[in-house]
């Protein structure tokens, strides 16, 4: 079960400065830990992260084992054109998901 | 008439707030919320940046999911989960044909043996704490208000015991950090005065969200002593002693602390 967190204007004037938050549920583990059991706890973080307007990327960063479980990541960007801001966090083990929010500008 | 009315309405709000505001600058006691650094009361506050809210979303999930024998999720019996408004401020509490009080998670644990004829969530899992933090949200800004149960006093006496009950290896109370040394430094953290304000509470140490329980398993393990089994009636005891002792504190569930 996949979860996530996005809070972004439903509407901005076009040129407006606008912030961007994405939260997501992730446990983001290291690969240097070690179980209950002494063995070592494989690595399972997500590598990237990637935000784009109406398909076009606005927006990236690559994540490191150091980064905490359940990352938040806040970006600003310029409101240009109505639609849709998508959001794709990949990682280890196939990890995807895909979120998508709508924006009106104008 | 209707003057009469409204001015009367008038007073009743106005008396109020006035108790509130009064309650507000008369009540000495704080929150952990208070003691911790405004980044991270700005995490707490902002609903986006919580990450206590993801659980409460995936609280929402369970909360439709029909599960059990019985085929039957939370919302077919309790409906919209707004019914749930005030529960976890009167939590811990004794249901119905019960002889000893219960915690929300248990409540929760009791519902799905009971009512949904299904296997009871482990302690601290995730699916447990997701609908705790969804029936708790439910109660956010409302004051912390333990029922008036005459049969409750026992438990909370044996409650206020334990609070003052020197354990571990360390030899502590929880009184004598909680109390008696509450806002002083400990290895450069806060001592907070202990009162269950925000719980199930997202703690940035844990990277997860965890029970009351948890946090006083640590504080039991933390002075050396033996952490009780997670279904001993000790917990309940203390958190329906905590409880009371913040009475008319608001609650913050999910809170975020360090």
């Amino acid at each position: 079960m996949s979860n996530v967190l996005i809070n972004a204007p439903k509407a901005a004037k076009p040129g407006e400065v606008i912030e961007i938050k994405a939260l997501i549920l992730h446990p983001m583990e290291t690969g240097f830990r070690a179980g209950t059991n002494g063995q070592i706890i494989p690595r399972n973080i997500i590598e990237r992260f990637v935000a784009t307007w109406n398909g076009t990327e606005i927006f990236t960063m690559a994540f490191s084992p150091a980064i905490a479980a359940n990352p938040f990541v806040s970006f600003f960007t310029v409101a240009r054109e109505s639609g849709a801001i998508g959001f794709r966090w990949t990682g280890d083990g196939d990890f995807k998901v895909e979120e998508q929010v709508v924006i009106a500008v104008g | 008439m209707n003057g009469v009315r409204s001015a009367f309405g008038l007073a009743v709000v106005f008396g109020a707030t006035f108790a509130l505001a009064q309650q507000g600058s008369m009540d000495k006691r704080r929150s952990g919320y208070q003691d911790m650094g405004a980044a991270l009361q700005k995490m707490q506050d902002d609903d986006s940046a919580n990450p206590g809210m993801l659980f409460v979303q995936l609280g929402g999930q369970l909360w439709n999911k029909p599960v059990g024998v019985a085929n039957k999720s939370c919302a077919d019996c309790h409906g919209a989960v707004a019914s749930m408004q005030g529960v976890a401020a009167r939590y811990p509490a004794i249901p119905k044909g019960r002889d000893r009080p219960i915690d929300l998670e248990g409540r929760i644990n009791l519902c799905r043996t009971e009512n949904q004829q299904s296997e009871p969530l482990a302690p601290e899992s995730r699916d447990l704490l997701s609908l705790e933090a969804y029936v708790a949200y439910q109660s956010r800004g409302q004051p912390i208000a333990p029922p008036d149960d005459s049969r409750l006093a026992s438990f909370r006496d044996r409650g206020a015991e334990i609070f003052r009950l020197r354990q571990g290896q360390l030899n502590l109370s929880c009184a004598i950090c909680h109390d008696d040394n509450a806002g002083q430094k400990l290895a450069g953290v806060t001592v907070p005065e202990a009162h269950p304000t925000g719980y199930p509470i997202y703690r940035l140490e844990w990277q997860a969200l965890g029970s009351l329980k948890r946090r006083l398993r640590n504080c039991v393990v933390g002075i050396r002593a033996e952490a009780y089994p997670y279904d001993s009636p000790d917990y309940v005891a203390l958190e329906l002693f905590l409880m009371d002792r913040a009475r008319g504190m608001p609650l913050e569930a999910p809170g975020v602390r360090p």
